[in-house]
């Protein structure tokens, strides 16, 4: 696939690039920090016929809505390639011993050996998170390690 | 009456006609360029409130006007950009410079006002309005368009064409010999391109001097900044609206778009008072002998726009429906062409010039956006049918 960046002079820049089906999108980059999420016309390639004005917080929660799910898909095939080793997804109940504790309570590696690589709360990735993040029901704990040792980590969040 | 009075009830009253006048386009649609220029023309000579005192005050804030409209326009664009839409689409450029320069001159040519004339009348065609058709492109959401880039490096090639040519109208306005033009134009070349080279490379240092938290302390550096430049740039017959551009230009990044922001509000109220001195140094009575003159020559030059957008689109890859959008919103003219006529009218040009040049842009700065607005639909049609 490619992106194809444009310099719009005066104000700002422009990336677009086609969809496997034959859609242009592009997002315009305004000097002013406003992103403009643009959709081509399929009967005029040219002519924007969507535009969408989004502000930095906008734009950062469309960027986390479509982004999150690829970094753990991506997570997962990259584990699929190395034999033995397991990512899991374990959503943090509410109710369960760890929920509203800083991670490092549980002290997982210490105890499984598997490693916490992210944690997913409402679309954001937050990527190797230190002992001190606080766990909060509805997280998704990414953990990566042996399939004995991350079954284990998944005993450990829900019965602790 | 007292002076002082006299001139701040003038000049309160043009103020705030104004006002009400830029709130009736802003409903329309339209620019509100043309409604200043027919202010100023009802308050100038033979008009229908002639102002008594206060014109010498809004002759000053005219200049200012013109200073701050090229500040900011060179704010906007950063040496780098130049240098990219120079490389690109010098051929665009160059169809652009030659198509839209020649319906002035030859009118000119044939009206038998002299070469000099025909020089000013060749840029009041040439330019569009950067100013209008950036607003047309926003407004009608075409900013995300795949023609938009063709667009706007265009107007990035006429702006600093008009770098180059703005000193050899001054130089060819002031009646200079040969060969002391060509030394005018020499130098102001040398400065174009030494200013370019300065801000490519060391704007940085620019930058750190003229930086500061302080929003007060900004405004008053650029701003002083640009007067200075502007000063010694019309010492040496350069054009002083050069000079503040290419201060513009010297500065970049997150500098220039904080002194952008606070130079708005200034630069409304002065390039406002420029229109309307503009319109005021021109009889009403002078328009209806010229204006017949006048609406052919916007309807040649909207042709000649027309196929320059469609010939820079097309050379970008762009499909028949943006090539037409290119054209129409290359239409506009404003501020630029007033400010050339401004010039040739100042040096005593033919008397018709200045009428001439006003209807013209009266015509083009409400027709363009207008044209924009109602082929809109039709080109979607079309594309659709295609």
């Amino acid at each position: 696939m490619e992106v194809e960046q444009t310099v719009l002079p005066g104000i700002g820049l422009r990336h677009e690039f086609a969809t496997r089906d034959g859609r242009r999108i592009g997002v315009v980059s305004h000097r002013t920090g406003r992103r403009d999420l643009v959709i081509y016309d399929p009967d005029d390639p040219d002519r924007a016929c969507e535009v969408v004005k989004l502000n930095d917080e906008e734009a950062d929660a469309l960027v986390e809505l479509l982004g999150a799910p690829r970094i753990v898909q991506r997570l997962n095939a990259l584990h699929r390639d190395v034999e033995g080793l397991v990512s899991l997804q374990l959503p943090i109940l509410a109710g369960t011993p760890y929920a509203g504790r800083p991670m490092g309570d549980a002290r997982v590696r210490t105890r499984t050996g598997a490693s916490i690589v992210a944690v997913v709360r409402a679309g954001q990735v937050s990527a190797s998170p230190g002992p001190e993040f606080a766990l909060a029901p509805g997280d998704i704990v990414v953990v990566v390690g042996s399939p004995e040792s991350t079954a284990a980590v998944a005993d450990i969040f829900s019965q602790g | 009456m007292h002076h002082t009075a006299i001139l701040f009830l003038e000049f309160g009253a043009v103020l705030l006609g104004l006002g009400v006048l830029g709130a009736l386009a802003l409903r329309a649609g339209i620019s509100p360029i043309p409604l200043y220029l027919i202010a100023g023309l009802a308050f100038g000579t033979g008009g229908i409130l002639p102002l008594a005192t206060s014109e010498e005050f809004i002759a000053t804030g005219a200049e200012l006007g013109v200073i701050l409209l090229l500040l900011t326009l060179g704010l906007e664009y950063n040496a780098d950009e130049l240098v990219t839409s120079l490389k690109g689409n010098a051929r665009a450029g160059l169809v652009d410079l030659v198509l839209n320069a020649a319906p002035g001159a030859i009118a000119a040519l044939l009206l038998g006002w002299g070469p000099v004339a025909a020089v000013a009348m060749a840029g009041v065609t040439y330019a569009t309005s950067s100013g209008i058709t950036a607003k047309v492109l926003s407004d009608l959401g075409w900013i995300g368009n795949r023609e938009t880039p063709v667009v706007l490096s265009l107007l990035v090639f006429e702006d600093l064409t008009m770098a180059v040519y703005l000193p050899i109208l001054t130089a060819m306005l002031s009646g200079l010999s040969l060969a002391a033009g060509a030394v005018t134009v020499a130098i102001a070349l040398g400065t174009v391109s030494v200013v370019l080279l300065v801000a490519l490379r060391y704007g940085r240092f620019i930058e750190a001097f003229v930086a500061s938290p302080n929003s007060e302390v900004l405004l008053l550096k650029v701003i002083g900044l640009a007067l200075l430049v502007a000063g010694v740039a019309q010492q040496l017959q350069v054009s002083a609206a050069v000079g503040a551009f290419l201060v513009g230009i010297a500065l970049s990044g997150e500098l220039a778009h904080e002194a952008q922001a606070l130079l708005a509000p200034l630069r409304d109220l002065f390039a406002a008072v420029f229109f309307v001195f503009f319109g005021l140094q021109t009889d009403p009575s002078k328009i209806p002998p010229v204006a017949a003159l006048a609406a052919l020559l916007a309807f040649v030059s909207m042709i000649t726009k027309l196929a320059t957008g469609a010939y820079a689109a097309r050379r970008a890859g762009i499909a028949r429906a943006g090539r037409a959008r290119a054209g129409i919103a290359l239409i506009p003219r404003g501020e630029f062409n007033i400010v050339i006529a401004g010039l040739a009218v100042a040096a005593g040009a033919h008397p018709d010039l200045g009428p001439l040049a006003a209807t013209y842009v009266l015509i083009l700065a409400a027709f363009g956006p207008l044209a924009a607005r109602l082929v809109q639909p039709l080109i979607t049609a079309i594309a659709k049918r295609a």
